[in-house]
Parts: structure tokens; sequence; C-alpha cells
């Protein structure tokens, strides 16, 4: 696969438009690195000139910070910001809602100052401008699938639509949790929990979640965030209902469905 | 006889306004017993919130029915209080319906509204108390609420009760009277109101006098159930009816994603990594800043305002997905616990004329480390506060706390910060493998 770094660019001569902050989970789980490889195939069908930091990147800090680790934080963002600033970057894409959320809202106070973006809004404006055309009758059409609202995508960051327009051009059925949009439940993995096991309690949130994703019936549970989708695949799991009901992420779908 | 009705008037009167202010002084120091925190920036978004959220109750109406409920109960209480305003007058001057005369025909106006309203109000807290008491709706009836909490909202819904029937009651008894011509009640003649002409039939058989009693009974319970309620309010999750307004102007306006940054460590962080900029030894200031809150005064003071306007509705605690599933974190006792934590320290200082340390800590005495452990961060208990409350601003400066200066935090928390550090990653891979995904499939 043909990714180049923000450094090869240099080297070349050349800046990147925008660089994909592929995050800690998309570059080392191996569930999200399939994601991670969805999204890269489809910047490079659209063509984007895009770049990544390749070795350079480092964690946000996001867990850190929300466990309580501010020290750290600073020490990641302080690192972070020097090589984006070194680099000049403007525009960032992510598909991580977390790392979106720490780049665009907690950056700018420790001098770090970028337009980011999350991937289901680039792919909602790439539809949008005709860059991704999609099959006719692709593998999602007339399926049913229900989406997961992530909590550092909508109650954080208030974007709600961007991933259902997007679901929507796939042609499928889609159908809502009762919990949903603001109201949505969270998967259990934010707040740093994805880092240990859950305090005593009666159950898991994730399998509270996947219940009532599956009791929508659905095919397909659509995620917009890595750890969303680990959280949602295993409750499926736990259900044994990997076989007949699949947990992707939007950048999966789009780029199975694309001409 | 007059006389010492004015007299005794005045008296209650004034030891419930010195009583309510003496309380509210207390209050206001409470809460500034937090950090400042700036939160007077941007007016027009603040004015914003003040109308939708706390006068328009926006966020209530994600369940209409309650919501038109509340606004009924709410409505009547703002309203009907302008008729406090006669009371209150006619109580002082010893006069009998002062406003009637000057205000004419507007006055039966006024009245039949204030009227209407009551009897709205009545039936909704008679709705309120069955959803508490029969339905047993679940955020109700949680064991957040378990003791005093459940009998405070039982009061406070029963008190309305009775102080609409009573001004009901009241009414029916002065219109009968004015029908008879009966002393004074013949002078200010305001001829039947809507709700409280249904009263009259049960009243009419009564003797002049015994009206006259009735009535007079009525008028002073009223007016002393309002006093009484009035002092009542500030050791009540009732508070809101007055908090909610500031806490809504002072709402947090930043994306709810956003935690606030801490400055000093910032420093010491950049100090660190550029020691060229870190000022020399002896000029770095003698006083360790707090990492965390550990206790009330580390909290802002919007925190500690948060905690003193919480209605105690559970509407958080019913979307939090940790409560759901059982475990410990419940966000409304986040809020319960600040407060009384407060309200311990206001005492203390009262006590002893200014804090002496009693041992104690919101963290462990009140709020435990497993419940702090348990939040996913969701935000949807900020989602769903009625009255801008942030909980899980609270939740992450006591977490804060527990890893920066405790030294505190789960194993599998402690080593995921390692990795972090040494991997720049929260698991154990190597940093040169950080772009294997392009290559591997
Ligand atoms: S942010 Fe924390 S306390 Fe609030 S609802 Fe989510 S898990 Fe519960
Ligand atoms: S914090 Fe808000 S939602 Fe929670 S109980 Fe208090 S008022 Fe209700």
């Amino acid at each position: 696969m043909d990714v180049r770094t923000v450094a090869d660019y240099m080297n070349s001569g050349e800046t990147p438009d925008i660089l994909f902050w592929v995050g800690c989970a998309g570059s080392f789980d191996q569930r999200s690195q399939k994601i991670t490889r969805a999204f890269a195939t489809i910047l490079n069908k659209v063509g984007l000139k895009y770049a990544i930091l390749g070795k350079e990147e480092a964690c946000t800090g996001d867990p850190a910070r929300r466990a309580g680790n501010e020290f750290l934080f600073q020490m990641m963002a302080y690192n972070n910001i020097q090589v984006l600033n070194g680099y000049g970057i403007k525009k960032i894409v992510t598909t991580c809602p977390h790392c979106f959320n720490t780049l665009k809202n907690e950056y700018p106070a420790l001098g770090g100052n970028y337009e980011v973006i999350h991937h289901t809004t680039l792919l909602q404006e790439l539809i949008n401008e005709g860059k991704i055309r999609l099959k006719e009758g692709g593998a999602f059409k007339g399926k049913r699938i229900t989406f997961h609202d992530s909590c550092y995508l909508g109650r954080a960051n208030d974007i709600y639509e961007a991933p259902r327009k997007v679901l929507e051009a796939l042609d499928g059925e889609l159908v809502e949790m009762k919990r949903c949009r603001s109201n949505g439940l969270c998967c259990g993995a934010g707040g740093a929990q994805m880092f240990k096991e859950d305090e005593p309690g009666k159950t898991r949130i994730n399998t509270d979640r996947a219940n009532e994703a599956l009791a929508t019936g659905a095919k397909v549970i659509a995620s917009s965030c890595p750890f969303c989708n680990t959280m949602m695949t295993d409750g499926v799991k736990l259900d044994e209902k990997e076989e007949e009901v699949k947990v992707y992420d939007i950048a999966e779908m789009i780029a199975e469905s694309m001409n | 006889m007059h006389i010492i009705q004015e007299a005794a008037f005045i008296v209650v009167l004034a030891v419930a306004i010195i009583l309510f202010s003496k309380k509210s002084r207390q209050i206001y120091r409470n809460i500034m017993l937090g950090r400042p925190e700036p939160l007077n920036d941007q007016p027009e978004k603040r004015w914003r919130n003040l109308l939708l959220l706390a006068f328009g109750q926006k966020k209530m109406f994600r369940n209409p029915l309650v919501a038109v409920l509340h606004f009924v109960v709410y409505a009547g209480f703002i309203i009907i209080n302008a008729e406090v305003l006669e009371i209150l007058l006619d109580g002082i001057l010893g006069k009998h319906r002062l406003f009637a005369e000057p205000l004419g025909g507007f006055y039966n106006v006024l009245i039949n509204s204030f009227e209407i309203l009551a009897a709205g109000v009545l039936l909704a807290c008679a709705i309120f108390l069955v959803r508490r008491n029969l339905v047993k709706v679940k955020r109700l009836n949680h064991s957040d609420l378990t003791g005093w909490p459940r009998s405070d909202a039982n009061y406070i819904l029963i008190t309305e009760i009775v102080l609409m029937t009573l001004f009901l009651t009241m009414n029916a008894a002065d219109t009968l009277l004015q029908q008879r011509g009966y002393s004074h009640y013949g002078e200010a003649v305001t001829g039947n109101f809507r709700v409280s002409a249904l009263f009259q039939p049960m009243l009419a058989g009564l003797s002049s006098g015994t009206l006259e009693g009735i009535e007079r009974t009525c008028w002073w319970l009223h007016i002393l159930g309002i006093l009484a309620f009035l002092n009542y309010l500030p050791y009540s999750k009732h508070l809101h009816i007055v908090l909610a307004f500031p806490n809504a102007w002072f709402a947090r306006l930043k994306p709810m994603g956003e935690m606030h940054n801490m400055p000093e460590v910032q420093k010491e962080v950049l100090y660190m990594m550029q020691p060229e900029l870190a000022p020399p030894a002896d000029q770095a200031p003698a006083e360790m800043p707090r990492f965390g809150a550990r206790d009330v005064m580390d909290l802002s003071w919007k925190n500690v305002l948060d905690a003193y306007s919480c209605t105690e509705c559970g509407r958080c605690t019913a979307a939090c997905p940790a409560n759901i599933t059982g475990k410990k974190l419940s966000p409304r006792k986040i809020m319960m616990d600040t407060r009384d934590r407060a309200e311990a320290i206001g005492e203390n200082i009262n006590a002893n004329g200014e804090y002496k340390d009693d041992g104690k800590s919101l963290v462990h005495d009140y709020i435990t480390e497993e419940e702090l452990r348990a939040c996913t961060t969701c935000n949807a208990c900020v989602q769903e506060c009625p009255v801008s409350i942030s909980p899980l601003d609270i939740i992450l400066q006591l977490r804060r706390h527990l890893v920066m200066e405790a030294s505190s935090a789960p194993a599998e928390w402690n080593g995921m910060f390692s990795n972090i550090e040494n991997n720049f990653a929260p698991w154990k891979f190597s940093p040169d493998d950080r772009d294997r995904w392009i290559s591997e499939n």
C-alpha cells in the first residue's frame, strides 16, 4: 500500500494538503488496522494529497489525561505539538474520535492550532463533492444497519449527522436504537476504561449496548471509533451473534462499496 | 386587635427575612470556598442559556409531559407570588385586599388567573406525588435518595398542595362574606372568583363568624407557610428554584469533550523540556500548587454552585452507563456528596470561625475511589442535566488528585501510563512498528 509520511513529502520539496492522524489503536490494534487501511485506500483512490507522521506520531495523551495523569498528557502534547508545528501542519483528519477531540479542543490551549476533522465528516464531504463514487447495488444495499454514536463525536463535539449521511449514501435500511444521538449509550471504553477491568457491577456496558443494537434486528452495526468497534464486537461475540451480525467502521463500509 | 395582628405579622416577617438572609450568606460563602474561575465571557451566549435553559426549561422538554407539569408548578410558583406582595402589604398595613380598589376590574382578572394556576399547581403536585410514591419512577426511587432526600421531595409537594388549598379556601370564605356584607369584607367587593367559587357550597352553611375565623386562619397559615418554605429552601433540593438561574448563566460554554487545562502542570512540563525557560530556583513560587481536587476548596466555585443547584432529579444517573450496569458510580450522588461536604465545611467554619481540619475530605470520606474509577467520561450526565450541572467535571478533578497527589491508580492504569511514556502508545508495542499497518494486511 502506498502511504507517504510528511517527511517523505518534505524530502521531495512538497507539502501535503492534509495530515492523516492514525492514532494508537489504528496503528497497533489488529482490528483497527483494517479501518486504517480502509481509510487510506479511500484517500488513495480519491487522490488526496495526504500524509502520515509514521514513526513520529505518538499518543495524544487522551487516556492519560482522562485517568487523571495530567503530567503525562502535557508531556505527550508538548512533543506532538513540537512535531506538528515543526512541519507546519494546518489540517488534520483522524479516524479516532478521542484523538479528534484532543487535537481539536485541547491542543489549542497548549499552542497547537489546527483545523481538525473526523473521517466521517471528510467522507461526507467527499461524497457530496462526487469524489467518492459508490457502486450501484453495493454490499450494503437494502441491508439493515444501525449506527452506534461515539460519545466523543456526538455529545462531546455535536457531530451526529455526518456519519448518518454517509451511511444513507450506501442505500441500506438505517434503523436507530432507542438510545441514539445525544441519548446514545456509551460503549464503555472512554475515560481510560479501555485499559482496565470494569469496576464491580451487574453487567458490562458493552454487553448492554450490543444487546440494544442486536434488538434492532440490524445485520450491520456501524461505528465511527476504533474503541467503540472493539467494544461492540466483543459484545456481539458474547451473544454468539458474530456470524450473522458484523461490526464495521464507516470507512470500511465505504471502501468496500467504492467504484 | 388589629394592631396586635400587624405587630405579630411584622415580627414574624422580620425573623423570617433575617434567618433567610443569614443562611443565604453562609451558602454564598460556601460556594466561594471554591477556586476562582472566570465565567463571564460571551454574554450573548449566557443570555441565551439563561432564557432557554432556566426560564424556558429547555432540557426538561426531553420528556414533554413532565416538562409541562413542572412548568405549571414553576410558573404558578412565580406568578402566584405576585399575590404574596399584596398579602405582605395587607399584613404590614393591616388592610384587606389593598390592590382591589386601585386595580379595579384588572384585579379580578389577576386573582382569577392566580386561582386557575393554583388549581393547576395542585393537580401537578398530586401527579408528582403519585409518580414518586405509587408509580415509583425508577430514578426517583433510587438508593441515592434513601432517607431524608426522599422525604424532602414529598414535604415540598405536600406543602405546595396545602398552600394552594389554603389560598383557595381563603378566597372562598372571603367572597362568601362579601356577599353577606359582613364587617369590612363588605367594603372590598370583588365578586366571586373562578375556582374558589366551587368551594363556596362547602362553606355556605357556616356562620359568618366561623367564616371569618376560617378566612383569617387560612390567611395566616398561608403566609406563615410561605415564610417557612422560604427558610426551608436553603436546606432542600428546592434551592434550585433560585440557583438554577445563576447556574445557567455561569454554565461552561466550551465543547463538552474539552477538559480544563492545568497551566501549572503545563508550565512544569515546559521547564522540564526547555530548562532554559525555567525561573531561577530562588524565584520559584514557594507554595506547591494543588494537582487536582481532594476537597471542596480545591474545586472551582462553579462546581460548588452546581452542587447547591442540583434538583436531585436523577436524570444524570438514569443515563449513566456505569450506573445502568450496576456500578457504584451515580453522578447525582457525586453532586449530593459535594453539597453535603460543602455544608459540613460551612458548619465547621460557623463553629470555629475558620475551617479547622476535621480529618475528612470529599474523596474517600464522601466519594470512594471505586465510584470515580467507573466513569467513562461519556458526558451523558452533563447532557441530561436540566440545570446545567457537570458531575463529570468534579469526577475528573478528583481523579487528578488520586493519580497525581495520592499516586493511587489501578495497576493496569499504571501499566498504561508507563507504556505511553516509554512506547508512546497505551499498549506495549515498539514505536518502530507504528507504521507497520501499511505493509501488513
Ligand atoms: S460521564 Fe461518567 S458519571 Fe457522567 S454519565 Fe458518563 S460515566 Fe456516568
Ligand atoms: S446533576 Fe442535574 S440531572 Fe443530576 S440529579 Fe442533579 S439536577 Fe438532576
